[in-house]
């Protein structure tokens, strides 16, 4: 990959195929489809955050005519037999089970407790106050602080924290531990001859994905059932689904809808295993569907997150050492990114000495997902902050502290591999020479500069292409596209079989239709699938190779394959893919390229963003004035939705930053569960997002891909916050720099 | 008891029995059949479910199926001209306006609504015009080049 490859289709800006049906409101999304016969599910919720129930009674709801399915925790009978089977994940199953309905305690308010299934929705609502609940009401436990105090109320009785030195003896609120550690911490410290030590805090957010949660599904005893659904896995939503009901592989269908939005919180189910059951009771179709209210209070939220960071450095700007205890929420449920939070915090960084320590909390609210780079931007918005910190009090440029001490091929991860050939010092030297960082600050504003690290993923990804006999083709793949792969996996096959791409159609199959695909996520779509892609296109291009040798009468080896046409090397003579399909019956059938892979060497994304902000010193109001993402992608298969990713990341991150937050009562009752109250960010909220692409090639792939997903919600948190930290002259170490909180600050600098 | 309403929808004659409760976008979706509108929150906060109701940028949540007799109604299924999409459309796929697409044809009929009232908006006002629609993949960035774009096309064209 050393030398710039010459490409005909890659890194053009194509049309995307899915493009015509998403602007004329012909695509289809999750609450789209709907069944001749098909009747409503709604689901009754807790009204507490913490309580055990101790009455659940269904028989006035049974007893009534309008109501033709209930279903309750009861319905899961297989659960301890699934769990059983599945021993490994049996927590996992239960857990799962217990969040989609809940088991004799409510974990957090809006808890699903109970479902009912009615000719309308609108019926199917009413008859939820048919069922009669009763409540124990518990103390609930809302964040951090609160749930690992020793006198803290416990959610599971059986939570024994994991990962301590000494086995633990009593539940705890803390489900486990993590240790991480490079070098000699102390004597990292010692060797220090300055000391930068901070405590962090990032609130509950929620990925704000538009499109609602939503399903249409038939129970079928005779044969699959299926479940349709927007989903970034339909292949991982059929393996939960068939473990909670005891189904076996074959006897479910997914067919993953058009997806409205996902960002990590479409990883999981909640409500297709209930609409299945309420199907199979009844008879009929069943659609269910969250309201927005819903999806705040009771999907999965990305974790809010307590950081300490003490970073030691020479006065050179060498960095000695890096210390960082990190605690996350994990919701109702154990299980937030704590994992990877630790692993990420200080991988932009090249230092010998380095000791992270992690907990993962559960408290009363949703269990959380994933979200965009799932528990990196918590952790590394500690980090950033702290080294922009240090380079303020060395009197350092906040790009030179980062390239002296920047990660880079060979650079030792704390988790386990040695880095390989990354863009992170491509990043920060483009961040320098970059228009935005060169303009002068405008009075008033402060500018910010973080970088951010996320591993990507690679894993299953499988593939069949089908050509025509007019040379047209289809792709077949199974990966969920949330965000315009499908272009970049027709530009792919198109370059290798050297066709328009505008000539192979993409498309999403379903659990029946192609082999296992891993959900989309991880930044791997674009890396595995797209291996896979080309993988399969180059199986057609040896296919291709053998029929115009049969049809030349020459061995396949004597035959080349170029810009889409055959070449006979001991002749003159040359077929197009189109003739050598036209042909096809004639040399042995029609043409199908086919891959299944596990795809190994995922290319780690770095990212350096800048953010000038504006603060209004009488409202506390921040603006954002300019802002650059700056990010290594590889190799852009389609910049356009390159950059797209990297606008979407920022804004994401801008808003984390600034404004969204979940708001508790004392109660544990969820105050702004709209988007009225939860505030995403608008188009009038933000300027020009500037995008700088850097191609530092993954030489694991094909083209160079390293999947730019998730890594560009990372350096938002830090970039913003030391934005506004330079405007108001004050240290800001917790999120969201809401006004209220801007002003708190200001009005006790007097 | 259900109301039997006459309303035009796309140009069309349409004719339903809705409940008093029920709103337009429930009609749509549901008793329709128009899926194009999309519902984001019910609450007229994110406008993915943008229509023209007699001339006026609305949210069809906080319209009742009721309040359409006689009314004429313009959805995002009503923009393009058969397979002949309306600039708007063309620019938003060649400026990748989109990555999962549910917001956009809320974001289409607002665009059209905008363009209809100020043939030239500013970067500014377009912003402020397009703020009732929320996007929460791209950025926005990319929409409102889209936009700028079409308002300069439609100013040549016309």
């Amino acid at each position: 990959m050393s030398e710039a490859r010459e490409f005909k289709y890659i890194g053009q800006r194509t049309i995307r195929p899915d493009g015509f049906d998403k602007v004329t409101g012909k695509a289809n999304y999750g609450a789209d489809l709907s069944l001749p016969g098909m009747i409503w599910g709604a689901i009754l919720r807790s009204p507490h955050a913490h309580a055990n129930i101790t009455k659940l009674d269904v028989s006035r709801a049974k007893a009534s005519p309008d109501v033709l399915a209930i279903a309750t925790f009861e319905d899961f009978p297989s659960v301890n037999a699934a769990a059983q089977r599945d021993g490994t994940r049996r927590k996992d199953l239960m857990d799962t089970a217990c969040n989609i309905l809940a088991d004799q305690k409510v974990l957090y308010h809006g808890h699903a407790v109970a479902a009912i299934a009615a000719r309308s929705e609108a019926a199917a609502i009413e008859a939820l106050d048919l069922i009669d609940v009763e409540y124990e009401v518990l103390t609930p436990v809302l964040n951090i602080d609160d749930a690992i105090r020793a006198e803290a109320p416990i959610l599971h009785e059986t939570m024994m924290t994991q990962g301590l030195a000494e086995p633990a003896t009593q539940a705890s609120n803390i489900s486990a531990r993590m240790e991480l550690k490079k070098g000699d911490i102390e004597a990292g410290f010692a060797a220090a001859d300055v000391i930068v030590e901070r405590a962090y805090d990032t609130p509950t957010v929620h990925q704000g994905y538009i499109e609602p949660h939503a399903t249409t599904v038939v129970f079928n005893e005779n044969g699959p059932s299926m479940i349709w659904c927007p989903t970034q896995g339909h292949f991982d939503v059929r393996a939960r689904v068939a473990q909670l009901l005891c189904l076996e592989l074959g006897q479910l269908k997914v067919v993953a809808s058009e997806i409205g939005g996902g960002f990590g919180g479409k990883t999981t189910v909640y409500l297709e295993p209930v609409a299945l059951i309420l199907s199979k009771k009844s008879g009929r179709p069943v659609k269910m569907a969250m309201s927005r209210g819903d999806v705040f209070r009771a999907s999965g939220p990305a974790s809010a997150s307590q950081s300490l960071i003490k970073i030691g450095a020479k006065m050179d700007g060498t960095i000695t050492a890096m210390q960082a205890t990190l605690h996350y929420e994990a919701g109702a449920f154990q299980g937030s990114p704590m994992g990877p939070g630790c692993m990420t915090v200080f991988t932009p960084y090249d230092v010998e000495n380095l000791y992270v320590e992690g907990f993962d909390v559960v408290v009363n609210k949703p269990k959380v997902a994933a979200y965009r780079a799932p528990g990196a931007p918590q952790s590394e918005f500690a980090a950033e902050m702290a080294v922009n910190e240090l380079a303020k009090k060395i009197g350092m440029d906040p790009i030179e502290l980062r390239l002296k001490n920047a990660a880079k091929e060979g650079t030792q991860t704390i988790y386990g591999p040695k880095l390989k050939v990354v863009g992170l010092e491509a990043c920060l030297e483009a961040a320098r020479s970059s228009p935005h960082y060169n303009a002068p600050i405008p009075e008033n504003v402060g500018r910010g500069l973080a970088a951010g690290f996320w591993f990507n993923i690679g894993g299953q990804s499988s593939v069949i292409i089908n050509l025509n006999p007019d040379g047209t083709g289809t792709i077949i793949e199974g990966s969920p596209d949330i965000g315009g792969s499908r272009a970049s996996m027709q530009m792919m096959a198109a370059e290798i079989l050297g066709v328009a791409p505008s000539s192979l159609n993409p498309i999403v199959a379903d659990t029946e239709h192609v082999a296992y695909n891993q959900t989309t996520g991880g930044s791997r779509t674009t890396f595995a699938t797209g291996m896979a892609v080309v993988e399969a296109a180059e199986d057609i291009v040896e296919q291709l190779k053998a029929r115009a040798a049969a049809m030349w009468n020459v061995t396949a080896e004597q035959v080349d394959f170029k810009d889409g046409v055959a070449h006979n090397l001991s002749g003159e003579d040359q077929l197009t893919l189109a003739a050598i399909c036209a042909s096809a019956e004639k040399t042995g059938g029609q043409i199908s390229g086919r891959a299944n892979i596990n795809a190994r060497g995922a290319g780690p994304s770095f990212a350096v963003h800048i953010c000038d902000i504006k603060v209004d010193r009488e409202t506390g109001k921040t603006d954002v004035v300019r802002y650059t993402a700056i990010q290594d992608a590889g190799k852009a298969i389609h910049p356009s939705y390159v950059e797209g990713q990297f606008q979407g990341g920022a804004v994401q991150g801008i808003g984390w930053a600034l404004n969204e937050e979940y708001i508790y009562s004392k109660d544990g009752v969820m105050e702004n569960a709209g988007f009225l109250d939860y505030r995403i960010p608008l188009a009038s909220d933000l300027p020009e997002i500037e995008t700088i692409i850097v191609e530092v090639p993954n030489s694991f792939h094909p083209f160079g891909v390293r999947g730019v997903g998730e890594t560009g919600i990372i350096p938002p948190l830090a970039a913003v916050g030391t934005a506004v930290a330079e405007a108001i002259g004050q240290p800001i170490s917790s999120l969201p720099c809401s006004p209220p909180k801007i002003l708190k600050l200001l009005m006790a600098e007097g | 008891m259900k109301s039997h309403i006459s309303t035009t929808i796309n140009g069309d004659p349409i004719e339903f029995l809705c409940e008093p409760s029920q709103t337009l976008l429930q009609v749509l979706r549901n008793d329709l059949g128009m899926t194009g509108t999309k519902e984001g929150c019910g609450s007229g906060d994110c406008g993915a479910c943008s229509i023209i109701f007699d001339g006026a940028l609305v949210c069809a949540c906080l319209v009742l199926g009721v309040e359409a007799q006689g009314a004429a109604i313009e959805t995002v299924e009503g923009v393009a001209a058969q397979d002949q999409l309306h600039v708007i459309q063309e620019k938003f796929l060649e400026h990748a306006a989109l990555q999962c697409g549910i917001c956009t044809p809320g974001l289409i009929v607002s665009t059209k609504a905008l363009l209809a009232e100020n043939p030239s908006p500013t970067e500014e006002e377009a912003r402020y015009f397009l703020a009732g629609n929320l996007c929460r993949c791209t950025g926005y960035d990319k929409i409102i080049k889209a936009v700028m774009d079409a308002a300069a096309t439609m100013r040549q064209g016309a």
